[in-house]
C-alpha cells in the first residue's frame, strides 16, 4: 500500500462515518419529538454532511482519478463504504438515536481535537473547522444521556438499553489496521490509543452522573473499515443514491 | 481593460463586496461577517477572492459565491475566480463590531462572547435579550433555524429570538 493509497482510505473512511451518520439523523427530518429537537438533529445532519463533504472532495483529490465528492458519495457500492457498523444501525427511540451520537461524538470529538497537530495540511484544516462544531455536538449528547438516564424510570431503562445495544460497535472505532499504523507513523493521523483513552473518561464521566451502568466489553462488531456492513446499510445506499442512479448527473 | 478612472484595486473591491449580503441575514455583508480572507488582482486585472465557510455544512456558501460573481460582474470586473478555503478558519471573532450591531437591530442576540473554544466547555453565556435589553433569557434549543443560530427566549419580554452561535 502507497501513502497516497492509505491517505485516500483514511479520508474516505473519516468521510464515511460523517455521511451515514448524517442520513440517519436526517431521517429524523419532521418526525422529531418536539421541535427543538427536530432542528438539533437537522442541524447535526447538515454538520455531518458539510464535514463529510470536504473529506470526500480530499479524498477524490489524493486519489487522483477525476472523482469528485458527489461520484464518491452517490456512486459507489456498498462494499466500497468504509464507515463504521456503529453509524449504520438505526434510530430507534430517542434513546436509542441520541446514544448512537453520544458514542460517536465521544470518539469524533478528541479524534478531531488530536487531527489539528496532523502534518497533512487538509486534514487539520478540516479539522480545524470542525472541532469546535463537534465539541457543540457532544454537549448536546451529553446533556440528553444525563436527562434520559437521571430521568423517569422509563427513560433510563430506555437509554440503558440503547448503550447495551449499541456498544458492542464501539470496538470498531479504536481498531488499527496498516492504513492507520502507517499514517500514525507519518504523523497524519491520530494515534487512536490517546483517542480512546479521551472516549473513556468522557464515557465514564457522563454515564455517572446519568447514572447509567457502562457496558461490559464483550463481542466486539467489526469489518465496517474493510466495507463488510450490517443489512441495514443497503437500505441506506437505496434511499441516499436513488436520484443518481435514476437520473445520472442531476442537479439544482 | 478598463479605462484610467475606473482601475481594478483591492479598495473598490472591498467596497463592492461590501454590498454583497449574507443570503441568510441580509442585513450584514459579507465585510460585516468576516468570511473574505483576502483579495488578489493580478497584473492584467484578474481578481481572485478567497473566501472561508463560517460553519462547516453552510449552504449559503455556494450561494455568497455566486453573489460574489454577479455584484462585481455588474461593476463591469468579469475577470473573477471565488476561492473557498478552510484555513485559517473563520469564527465568531471574525464579526466586525458594524456587523454585531446590525445582527442586533435585525433581532439577533450577537455572539457573546470569545469563540475560544474553553468558552464554549464553560457554563452558559449571558445573552441580552435584542428586543428589550433584558439579561433574564434562557436558551430553548442549542440548534436554530440555521446552522449558525441557537434559539432563545426571553423571560422578561416574553419573545423568541434567534442567537449566533458563538463558534
Ligand atoms: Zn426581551
Amino acid at each position: 500500500m502507497t501513502d497516497q493509497e492509505a491517505l485516500h482510505t483514511y479520508a474516505l473512511r473519516l468521510a464515511d462515518d460523517l455521511l451515514i451518520l448524517s442520513h440517519r439523523l436526517g431521517e429524523w427530518c419532521g418526525h422529531g419529538p418536539v421541535l427543538e429537537e427536530d432542528i438539533a438533529l437537522t442541524n447535526r445532519a447538515l454538520d455531518h454532511l458539510g464535514e463529510a463533504r470536504n473529506l470526500l472532495t480530499y479524498a477524490g483529490q489524493v486519489e487522483g482519478k477525476g472523482r469528485d465528492e458527489d461520484d464518491l458519495a452517490y456512486l459507489r457500492k456498498e462494499r466500497e463504504y468504509l464507515n463504521v457498523k456503529l453509524v449504520e444501525q438505526e434510530n430507534g427511540d430517542y434513546a436509542h438515536t441520541i446514544a448512537r451520537s453520544f458514542l460517536f461524538d465521544a470518539y469524533h470529538l478528541p479524534l478531531m481535537e488530536a487531527m489539528l497537530k496532523s502534518k497533512d495540511e487538509q486534514l487539520a484544516a478540516i479539522a480545524g473547522k470542525a472541532v469546535k462544531e463537534a465539541t457543540y455536538h457532544l454537549r448536546h449528547s451529553s446533556d440528553w444521556m444525563i436527562r434520559f438516564g437521571d430521568g423517569t424510570d422509563e427513560s433510563h431503562q430506555r437509554a440503558q438499553r440503547a448503550l447495551n445495544e449499541l456498544w458492542t460497535f464501539t470496538g470498531e472505532l479504536f481498531v488499527s489496521d496498516e492504513v492507520t499504523s502507517k499514517l500514525v507513523e507519518m504523523g497524519v493521523a491520530p494515534d487512536l490509543g490517546a483517542v480512546k483513552a479521551a472516549f473513556d473518561r468522557t464515557v465514564n464521566e457522563v454515564l455517572a452522573e446519568a447514572t447509567l451502568s457502562r457496558p461490559e466489553d464483550g463481542y466486539m462488531a467489526t469489518g465496517g473499515r474493510q466495507g463488510m456492513h450490517t443489512e441495514r446499510m443497503g437500505f441506506i445506499l437505496t434511499e441516499m443514491q436513488y436520484m443518481q442512479r435514476a437520473y445520472p448527473g442531476a442537479e439544482w | 481593460m478598463m479605462g484610467d478612472q475606473n482601475p481594478i484595486t483591492e479598495e473598490r473591491i472591498l467596497a463592492i463586496l461590501d454590498r454583497v449580503k449574507d443570503p441568510e441575514i441580509p442585513v450584514i455583508s459579507l465585510i460585516d461577517l468576516g468570511v473574505v480572507n483576502g483579495i488578489d488582482v493580478s497584473a492584467s486585472g484578474a481578481v481572485t477572492v478567497t473566501i472561508t465557510p463560517t460553519y462547516t455544512g453552510c449552504p449559503a456558501m455556494d450561494v455568497m459565491k455566486a453573489d460574489i460573481l454577479t455584484e462585481l460582474g455588474n461593476a463591469g470586473i468579469e475577470d473573477v475566480r471565488v476561492e473557498l478555503v478552510l484555513a485559517p478558519a473563520w469564527s465568531t471573532d471574525r464579526i466586525t463590531e458594524g456587523g454585531k450591531r446590525k445582527l442586533k437591530e435585525y433581532g439577533i442576540a450577537p455572539p457573546e462572547t470569545t469563540a475560544d473554544i474553553r468558552a464554549l466547555k464553560g457554563k452558559a453565556p449571558i445573552v441580552e435579550c435584542p428586543q428589550c435589553g433584558s439579561e433574564d433569557t434562557v436558551m430553548l434549543s442549542a440548534f436554530g433555524s440555521t446552522a449558525c443560530k441557537a434559539l432563545w427566549k426571553c423571560n422578561t419580554c416574553l419573545e423568541p429570538f434567534d442567537q449566533f452561535k458563538c463558534l
